[in-house]
C-alpha cells in the first residue's frame, strides 16, 4: 500500500502496463521529454524509451488516428489528449472509426485503443481548460467511457482500459490530480470496467457522481450526516459507459430518492440518462423527484474565479441539494 | 466579537418562525437596525433588523426554513472574522430523527393528497389509508418511511387482511361508502389509529386539526391544487377550533345611523384636518367599548375554573387582504375617544394591507368586529376569534323605510350581529350589551 494522489495512481498504471506488455506504448503533447503538462508521463519516456512514449504534433486528429491504425495493428496505445477541450478535432476519428471498426467489419477488427483526456473545471481554466465532455461520447455505442474519483479505482481502471479490446476513452478529473489522494496497493490489480461503486452505504437518498463531483459528493455526503443526520448513500458511477443500470436501481429501490450530479451544463447532460433509467424501471420504487445537480446553460465554465465558483458545484451545494431532497 | 441573530419570539402563542427572504447575503455589509430578514409566523409576515452593524458572516437558516424561536438564524461581525464552527451550536433548533430533514415544518400537518410512485404502490399492496398516516415529508407528504415506520408499528403487514368476501361485498373506498360522520366523532377504529392530536384545542392551538377528512382527488376531476399559505391554514384551524370550542349564538339588532351620520357630517373635516378619516366603524369600535363595560362577561375568556375577566379592553378589528384577513388589535379602547379610535383604526388598517403590523399588534384582543357590510352583506354571523367571548358583525348600511310615532319615516340602518360564546354568556347579557351599543349609537350627540 502507498498513498498517492489521483495523478500518481495514474502514472503508476500506465508504468506498470508498459512494464507488463511490450506492445502498449504513448503518445500525445508534450508527453515525452516534458512527461505530460500535469507530469502524467513524467519519466516513462526516461524509462522505456522515445520509441514507446512518442511526443506528437499539436494534432488531436492525428493522435487518435495514429492510435486507431495502431491497435488495429494490434498494438495497445494510450493516446493522451492534453485537454478533454482539445479532443473535438479528433471526434470523428473517435466516433466514425474506433467506436464502429468491429461492429462494421463484422467483428474482423478491433481497436484496442484507450485515449486518456484530463477534463473538468474549478482550476481556473477558463473557457478552454475546463471542458466535460463526457456527454458528447456517452452517446455513441461502440465506445466505454471511464472516469475515476479514486487514486484506487484510477489505477486498476486505467490497467483495464489499457487491456479492454475496446476503445476505452478515460477522462481524468483534472482539479483532482493532486488534490484526491488515497491508498493504492502495489500489486497488479485491475477494477473492472462497468460496475459501479457505492463509496458510502445510506438509506435516506441516492446521489449518482463521477469523476470530481463524486469526490465532493462523498464530502457532502458526511457534512450532512454530520450536521443533519442525513444518511445518504454515495453512488461514483466510474464507468459511464456502459452504464451499471443494476447498481443505480438497487440503490434507489433502497432508498426512493436519487439526487445526481455533474458538472457539465445541465441540458442533455450525462444525468438526463440516470434519470430516464429510473423514470423508465425505478418508477415505482420512487419516493420524490429524481433532482439534478449541475453546472448552468452557458458556453463555458466561466475564467472569472468568482464566476467559475458560481457555475461549480462543491461540496456545500451538493450539501444544500441533498438537505432539500431529504427533506421531501 | 460576532452578533448572532436569534429567531425572535413573535408573540405569546407563538413558537416557532419561517424565514421567508433574507434582505442580506452572506458577505453582505449590514448597519445597525438595517433590515436583514423577513419572518413569517402563522399570524404575522414581518421584517427583523439587524442587531449589529458589520458584515453579514454566516446564514444558518435558510428562506423556507421553520425553526423554533430561539434558533440561531445567523451571525454578524466584522470582515473577515471566523465564525467558529460551519455548524450552528446546538440551540432550540429541533434536533432532528435520523430520516428527517431540519427544514420541514415540525407541526404535523394533514396530509395534502400528494403521493409518489413507491407510496402508492406500497398503499395499494397493504390496503392502506394514507390519511390515516402522519405524514413527515414537506407540507405533511407521507413518505416512504412513514408508511414503512406505521407498517412496522402496527404489524399491519402480518395480519393483512384475509378476508375471503368477494370485492363487490366489501366496503369500498368511493365516496359512496364513505362514512359521512364528522371527522371529530369519528370512533377510533384499527386502520385510524395514529398519532392524531388529542389535546384540548384551546391548549394546543397550534397543533393543527383537520380541516375537514381530507381525501385523495378522485381522478378523472379537473382542477388545479393550490398550496396553502402558512395564512391560509392558521385560519382555517382557527375556524374549526373555534366552532368545536364555543357553542355560537347569534343575536341580531337594528341601529339607526341617523344621529351618527349627523355628527360624523358635523365633524369629518375637523377630523381630516387632524390626519384622521372619521369612519363609521370608529363610532362601532367606540360605542362597543361602551357595552363591553355595560356587560364585562363579553369582555372574558372561559377556562375551566371559571370565567376570566379580562381588565382592558382591546379590540380587533378585522381586515381583508388580498390572500386572507388580518385582526389588528386596538389598545385600551376604553381610553380613547373618538379621535383617538378613528386614528388607531387608520394606522393598524393601512399597515396591516401594507404587511408592516408588529406581531404585538395582531394579539391580545379581548373582542372583535368585523365589518362584512362593506362587501354588501346585510346580516352575518361571524366566527369568534379565540379565546374571546364575543364578536360584532357590521352588516350594510342602508335606506329603510321605519315607523315611528305612527308615521313612515326613511332612516339610513345597519343590521348589527353579536355572535357570543353561549358557555360564558346567556341571551339576556348578549342582547343588554346590543342594546347598550344600539342607544349609543343611536343617541350618538
Amino acid at each position: 500500500m502507498t498513498v498517492m494522489t489521483l495523478i500518481d495512481a495514474i502514472r503508476a498504471a500506465m508504468d506498470e502496463e508498459m512494464a507488463r506488455d511490450p506492445r502498449v506504448f504513448i503518445t500525445g503533447e508534450d508527453v515525452g521529454v516534458r512527461g505530460g503538462v500535469f507530469r502524467a508521463t513524467q519519466g516513462l519516456q526516461a524509462k522505456y524509451g522515445a520509441a514507446r512514449v512518442i511526443d506528437s504534433p499539436l494534432a488531436e486528429l492525428s493522435i487518435v488516428a495514429i492510435g486507431i491504425g495502431a491497435a488495429l495493428a494490434e498494438l495497445r496505445p494510450i493516446c493522451e489528449i492534453q485537454f478533454a477541450d482539445f479532443i473535438h478535432p479528433a471526434f470523428n476519428q473517435i466516433v466514425n472509426e474506433a467506436a464502429k471498426m468491429y461492429y462494421r467489419s463484422n467483428g474482423q477488427w478491433r481497436v484496442p485503443l484507450t485515449i486518456r483526456a484530463p477534463y473538468g473545471g474549478g482550476i481556473a481554466g477558463g473557457l478552454y481548460h475546463s471542458q466535460s465532455v463526457e456527454a458528447f461520447f456517452a452517446h455513441v455505442p461502440g465506445l466505454k467511457i471511464v472516469i475515476p474519483s479514486t487514486p484506487h479505482d484510477a489505477k486498476g481502471l486505467l490497467k483495464s482500459a489499457v487491456r479492454d479490446p475496446n476503445p476505452v476513452l478515460f477522462f481524468e478529473p483534472k482539479k483532482g490530480y493532486r488534490a484526491i489522494k488515497g491508498d493504492v496497493s502495489d500489486d497488479d490489480y485491475t477494477v473492472p470496467i462497468g460496475p459501479a461503486r457505492i463509496a458510502r452505504e445510506g438509506r435516506d437518498l441516492s446521489v449518482f457522481a463521477y469523476g470530481m463531483m463524486a469526490h465532493y459528493t462523498v464530502i457532502a455526503a458526511e457534512k450532512v450526516a454530520r450536521e443533519n443526520g442525513i444518511d445518504a448513500e454515495v453512488v461514483d458511477l466510474r464507468t459511464l459507459l456502459p452504464i451499471d443500470k443494476e447498481s443505480i436501481l438497487k440503490s434507489v429501490k433502497k432508498t426512493g430518492k436519487a439526487l445526481i450530479v455533474y458538472e457539465d451544463s445541465r441540458t442533455m447532460g450525462y444525468g438526463a440518462e440516470v434519470a430516464a433509467i429510473l423514470a423508465d424501471d425505478g418508477f415505482e420504487t420512487l419516493d420524490a423527484p429524481i433532482r439534478r445537480l449541475t453546472g448552468y446553460d452557458i458556453p463555458a465554465v466561466p475564467f472569472n474565479h468568482d464566476m467559475q465558483e458560481f457555475f461549480m458545484p462543491n461540496p456545500d451545494k451538493i450539501a444544500d441539494a441533498i438537505r432539500e431532497l431529504a427533506g421531501y | 466579537m460576532t452578533t448572532q441573530v436569534i429567531m425572535p419570539q413573535l408573540g405569546e402563542s407563538v413558537v416557532e418562525g419561517t424565514v421567508s427572504r433574507w434582505l442580506k447575503q452572506e458577505g453582505d455589509a449590514i448597519q445597525e437596525f438595517e433590515p436583514l430578514l423577513e419572518i413569517s409566523t402563522d399570524k404575522v409576515d414581518t421584517e427583523i433588523p439587524a442587531s449589529a452593524g458589520g458584515v453579514l458572516l454566516k446564514i444558518y437558516v435558510q428562506a423556507g426554513q421553520t425553526v423554533e424561536r430561539g434558533t440561531l438564524l445567523a451571525v454578524i461581525g466584522a470582515a473577515g472574522e471566523i465564525v467558529g464552527d460551519d455548524s450552528p451550536p446546538v440551540t432550540a433548533q429541533h434536533v432532528p430523527p435520523t430520516h428527517q430533514q431540519p427544514a420541514v415544518n415540525a407541526v404535523p400537518i394533514a396530509y395534502n393528497g400528494q403521493m409518489t410512485p413507491v407510496v402508492a404502490r406500497m398503499a395499494a399492496e397493504h390496503q392502506l389509508d394514507l390519511a390515516a398516516i402522519n405524514g413527515t415529508g414537506r407540507n405533511g407528504r407521507v413518505t416512504k418511511r412513514d408508511v414503512e415506520d406505521y407498517l412496522e408499528r402496527d404489524g399491519i403487514q402480518d395480519d393483512a387482511p384475509t378476508d375471503d368476501t368477494p370485492p363487490w361485498e366489501r366496503p369500498g373506498s368511493g365516496d359512496l361508502f364513505k362514512s359521512t360522520v364528522d371527522y371529530e366523532d369519528q370512533p377510533q377504529t384499527e386502520t385510524a389509529v395514529t398519532a392524531r392530536p388529542t389535546e384540548s384545542p384551546l391548549q394546543k392551538s397550534n397543533v393543527d386539526i383537520r380541516v375537514h377528512p381530507v381525501e385523495a382527488i378522485p381522478a378523472g376531476i379537473d382542477g388545479e391544487l393550490i398550496p396553502l399559505t402558512a395564512m391560509r391554514r392558521a385560519i382555517a384551524n382557527h375556524m374549526v377550533m373555534s366552532k368545536h370550542t364555543s357553542p355560537h349564538v347569534t343575536t341580531v339588532f337594528e341601529i339607526d345611523m341617523s344621529a351618527v351620520l349627523k355628527h360624523r357630517e358635523a365633524h369629518k373635516e375637523s377630523f381630516a384636518k387632524q390626519g384622521v378619516n372619521l369612519t363609521l366603524t370608529a363610532y362601532f369600535v367606540s360605542a362597543a367599548a361602551d357595552a363591553l363595560q355595560t356587560v364585562p362577561y363579553l369582555n372574558a375568556r372561559w377556562t375551566d375554573d371559571g370565567i376570566y375577566l379580562v381588565n382592558g379592553i382591546h379590540i380587533g378589528v378585522a381586515v381583508a387582504l388580498d390572500n386572507g384577513l388580518i385582526v389588528p388589535v386596538i389598545k385600551n379602547v376604553h381610553d380613547l375617544n373618538l379621535l383617538g379610535a378613528a386614528r388607531a383604526i387608520n394606522d393598524l388598517a393601512t399597515r396591516a394591507r401594507e404587511k408592516k403590523l408588529k406581531p404585538e399588534e395582531v394579539q391580545g384582543g379581548t373582542f372583535s368586529i368585523t365589518n362584512h357590510g362593506v362587501s354588501g352583506s346585510l346580516m352575518a354571523m361571524p366566527i369568534i376569534n379565540q379565546p374571546q367571548v364575543g364578536i360584532l358583525g357590521i352588516g350594510m348600511m342602508e335606506k329603510r323605510v321605519k315607523v315611528i310615532d305612527d308615521m313612515i319615516a326613511i332612516r339610513p340602518c345597519v343590521y348589527t350581529s353579536l355572535t357570543f360564546d353561549h358557555r360564558v354568556v346567556d341571551g339576556a347579557q348578549g342582547d343588554t350589551f346590543m342594546m347598550t351599543l344600539k342607544r349609543r349609537l343611536e343617541g350618538w350627540v
